[in-house]
């Protein structure tokens, strides 16, 4: 049975089990692969990916759980890589292998729109739920700090 | 190919391994792109450097990018001596060539050991210089001047005396390529003091598509009729099915094949879903062939330890100076000192995977992959369809972290891929699962390390001896090094000795050991190990000799400048005399491959939990001349955290050989609410440039167990310090 709902502002409708992971189908039905496969526990955030406004672990979404909500990816978090987040993230020089900035990235832009000052310990709690195995972590604080102030 | 490969003065001279033909003339050995763009438009000047008449210049990168900024760094480096305009340039991975563009110290296209930027530093220097020259010289003649009269620009060749200029793009419209490349010699290499890229922090060239989601990695591949692969590997090297029912995988929807290998089962699917179902579905008996079977790594611990410490185990002498055991024998004092380290998993984000299509007749092959050796991977594909390297096709993708994961000779997950192809002849993206990637994880070795120094009457270090029991790890990741380097296994002890400390009588011993496990480097290599050990100890020795632990260090390295010069820095930094409250300083210091670097880590226990804190650490480092200085500093950072996870966390078990952990919630690498603040002081010289990535990760072990000694009194004698093991150091 098809399951509709919209990603990045367009309906889309998917023929999968309904127990198949979003993520899956983000990635090789839909063909966005900004979003990355991790751990699919849960447990690393390289999937995360927005809900109705609100940050998912894509891995562990069955996909009929998202009928005729709203999925946005890091491909529809902005038009022009122009989010505040994004924008941060360059001037700080985050990313280096970049496989989980993705995912680093979802999760901070739901923590500013969620809280728009958020202190230095607000931070890394909200962003404790992403690992990053280079060790970006510095740099992911002083983005956030920068979007933060600059939006 | 076309055009004439020729030897070049360079690679007569011995300069740069893999230079053997300095390929001049018509795009040879170039990517398909490039070789239409030197047809219509531009001038291949060199095999690395391309120009076309709108002035773009290619530059070949010949590093694999895993986050470490060498696929800038490389060809910025060689446009500096070019005198290229930067915003011109387009930076292009180059195609798998080891004679073109090997690695000058290993001798092949192989990423690792921090070394890309200091090993291909000068050669691409020379590059970048003689196509400036080839650009000077056409220039000359087109106006009939001297070359002496002329000077370059960014990208731009200018006579003064006219004031006359020439675009690079306008040359190459009509340049004479010589036969021969023009010689350069190393003073007519730009002087430090006119660099206008190096040591000028550019944007890395792949950060953009790192945050809006375009960068590509193998993972990402989408090709038409891409069916999805999953191998369940026998849980212990050497072994394989002894019997397969694969009765509930064929059930599964979407499967369209089930693939028995020597050493597992594969799957392929339609969907990734339906191939992890399926993959979970076989039920496999494993035969017992393979040495790891009954492999206990707790008990294997104590095992490599004994070993360590008992002088009758064979041993391979690593490097020795004087007569140590004399030395040791009538010394006034000895000091002894155990340490071990567990198993540790790389973790790179990007599970391993691979995308394959194998031909309909079998007879070549199209590969996607992210491998730290990019020919390696081609011959691993070869290898496994009896074909020609060259009917391989190679698209080189963006690695999710490598850390010496994927530097194997065997490179199996583009093995797996591969034969999965073979059997289905569709494309096929083999995937592992992070379950995969523990299970058949490849594992920073065990080892266990025995020291023993002697001091004379005086209070001198007069003797040093360190023994380490550890598998041979390039025995399993890379024989045919291992036999070049005649059994000396550099992965396993390079750095034993600790040179930089001059102590009259040194005894570094290598003891091979065969747990059967999979083992691998990691970031760090094998000093990761070995200076948990040495700095740690030396630590001891200052203790026993009554001596603050920065000045006996400083009495060690003796004249070396900029060694007192990072531990001056350190030391400011972090205040290292001023008394803390409820916390302490440690500090370690190595001298990794020409790089100085010293760091302290400040500490808290909680002796009731066991739980060690470190809320700060502070890291002077001196590489020489910091190509991307900022990439530099992103480099420590990161460097840094992966050595807290060493130093505290991180620890593989096994038993009956096969790993105990399955995924992140049974293995803790560092999370961001767990790294301390981090100061960095950068202390760029003019001194060529020297390893980074890995410099500071074996540091911050035993950085952070001097100051739990000097905090407690407790001596940690086991990586990962854990809170179990932080409790029972504190009961003694």
């Amino acid at each position: 049975m098809a399951i509709s709902f919209t990603v990045n502002g367009k309906p889309v409708s998917v023929e999968a089990p309904p127990d198949t992971r979003l993520l899956w189908v983000i990635r090789e039905e839909l063909k966005l692969h900004g979003t990355k496969f991790g751990c699919g526990v849960g447990q690393c955030g390289a999937c995360m990916v927005h809900i109705d406004g609100d940050r998912t672990f894509s891995c562990l979404a069955p996909i009929e759980a998202v009928a005729g909500r709203s999925v946005t990816t890091i491909e529809g978090l902005s038009a022009h890589s122009d989010h505040p987040v994004q924008k941060a993230w360059l001037a700080e020089r985050v990313p280096q292998c970049g496989y989980c900035q993705s995912g680093q990235i979802m999760s901070a832009a739901i923590l500013l729109k969620q809280n728009p000052h958020p202190t230095r310990a607000q931070i890394v709690a909200h962003m404790s739920t992403n690992l990053c195995r280079c060790g970006t972590y510095p740099r992911i604080v002083r983005a956030i700090e920068r979007a933060s102030r600059e939006s | 190919m076309i055009g004439q490969t020729l030897s070049s003065p360079v690679s007569r001279r011995g300069f740069m391994v893999g230079a053997a033909g300095l390929t001049f003339g018509i795009a040879a050995g170039l990517p398909g792109e490039t070789v239409q763009a030197a047809a219509a438009k531009s001038a291949a000047m060199s095999p690395w450097v391309t120009i076309a008449k709108d002035g773009t210049i290619s530059i070949m990168s010949p590093a694999a990018e895993m986050g470490q900024g060498s696929l800038t760094s490389i060809p910025l480096i060689l446009a500096e001596d070019l005198d290229a305009d930067w915003a011109h340039v387009r930076v292009i991975p180059a195609p798998p060539d080891d004679a073109l563009f090997g690695n000058p110290q290993f001798g092949y296209m192989y990423t690792a050991g921090s070394n890309a930027v200091a090993s291909y530093f000068k050669p691409v220097r020379k590059f970048g210089a003689q196509v400036r020259k080839i650009l000077i010289a056409n220039a000359a003649t087109h106006w009939n001047v001297p070359v002496s009269e002329l000077s370059t620009g960014p990208s731009v060749v200018i006579h003064e005396k006219t004031g006359r200029k020439l675009r690079y793009g306008e040359i190459a419209a009509f340049a004479q390529i010589p036969q021969d490349a023009p010689e350069v010699k190393d003073e007519e290499l730009k002087p430090t003091k006119n660099f206008r890229l190096i040591g000028k922090d550019v944007m890395r060239v792949d950060m953009p598509g790192k945050v809006n989601g375009t960068a590509r990695y193998s993972i990402d591949v989408d090709v038409p009729g891409l069916l999805y692969g999953a191998v369940m590997r026998a849980p212990v090297e050497g072994a394989g099915p002894a019997t397969i029912d694969d009765k509930k995988a064929r059930a599964v929807k979407g499967v369209v094949a089930i693939v028995p290998l020597s050493y597992g089962v594969g799957v392929v699917a339609k969907t990734p879903s339906a191939a992890f179902a399926a993959k979970k579905a076989l039920v496999i008996t494993w035969n017992q062939t393979g040495k790891a079977w009954g492999f206990d790594s707790t008990k294997g611990g104590e095992i490599f330890a004994a070993a360590a410490r008992n002088l009758d185990q064979k041993s391979m002498v690593w490097d020795a100076l004087g007569d140590t055991k004399q030395a040791l024998a009538s010394a006034a004092t000895t000091v002894e000192g155990d340490y071990r380290c567990d198993f540790v998993y790389h973790a790179q984000m990007e599970p391993l995977n691979a995308v394959a299509s194998v031909s309909r007749d079998g007879k070549s092959v199209e590969l996607w992959a992210g491998v730290q050796a990019k020919t390696v991977a081609v011959t691993v594909a070869a290898s496994a369809l009896g074909i020609a390297a060259d009917k391989v096709v190679y698209h080189d993708m963006l690695m999710g972290g490598g850390f010496g994961r994927r530097g194997h000779h065997d490179i199996e997950f583009v093995y797996d891929a591969v034969v999965l192809s073979q059997a289905v002849k569709r494309p096929v993206k083999s995937m592992w699962t992070r379950e995969d990637d523990f299970r058949n994880g490849r594992f920073y070795p065990l080892a266990g390390h025995y020291l023993k120094a002697g001091f004379d009457a005086a209070g001198k270090v007069v003797a040093y001896h360190h023994r380490k029991a550890c598998d041979v790890v390039s025995a399993f990741q890379e024989p045919a090094r291992l036999e070049k380097d005649k059994g000396r296994d550099r992965v396993s002890f390079t750095g034993l000795e600790a040179k930089y400390y001059q102590i009259p009588n040194h005894l570094a011993e290598a003891v091979p050991m065969d747990s059967g496990m999979r083992t691998s480097s990691l970031r760090g290599v094998a000093h990761l190990s070995n200076l948990f050990g040495i700095e740690s100890f030396i630590d001891e020795l200052a203790l026993k000799g009554g001596v603050e632990p920065v000045a006996f260090r400083r009495t060690l390295i003796g004249a070396a400048p900029r060694g007192h010069a990072v531990l001056d820095s350190v030391t400011r930094m972090s205040e290292w005399s001023r008394p803390r409250a409820d916390t302490a300083l440690g500090i370690a210091y190595t001298d990794f491959a020409g790089t100085l670097i010293a760091a302290v880590a400040e500490v808290a226990v909680d002796r009731k939990t066991g739980i060690i804190r470190v809320p700060k650490m502070w890291v002077a480092i001196d590489c020489g001349i910091a190509v991307q200085p900022n990439s530099v500093r992103a480099q420590v950072e990161g460097g840094l955290i992966y050595g807290l996870g060493f130093a505290l966390w991180e620890r593989i078990t096994t038993k009956d050989g096969t790993v105990d952990q399955a995924n992140f919630q049974d293995y803790h690498i560092p999370r961001i609410n767990e790294v301390p603040e981090i100061e960095i002081d950068l202390i760029v010289t003019d001194n060529r440039p020297t390893g980074v990535g890995e410099a500071v990760t074996s540091l911050v072990a035993p950085a952070i167990g001097n100051a739990v000694a000097k905090l407690t009194g407790a001596r940690l004698r086991q990586a990962p310090m854990s809170r179990d093991r932080v409790l029972a150091a504190l009961k003694v």
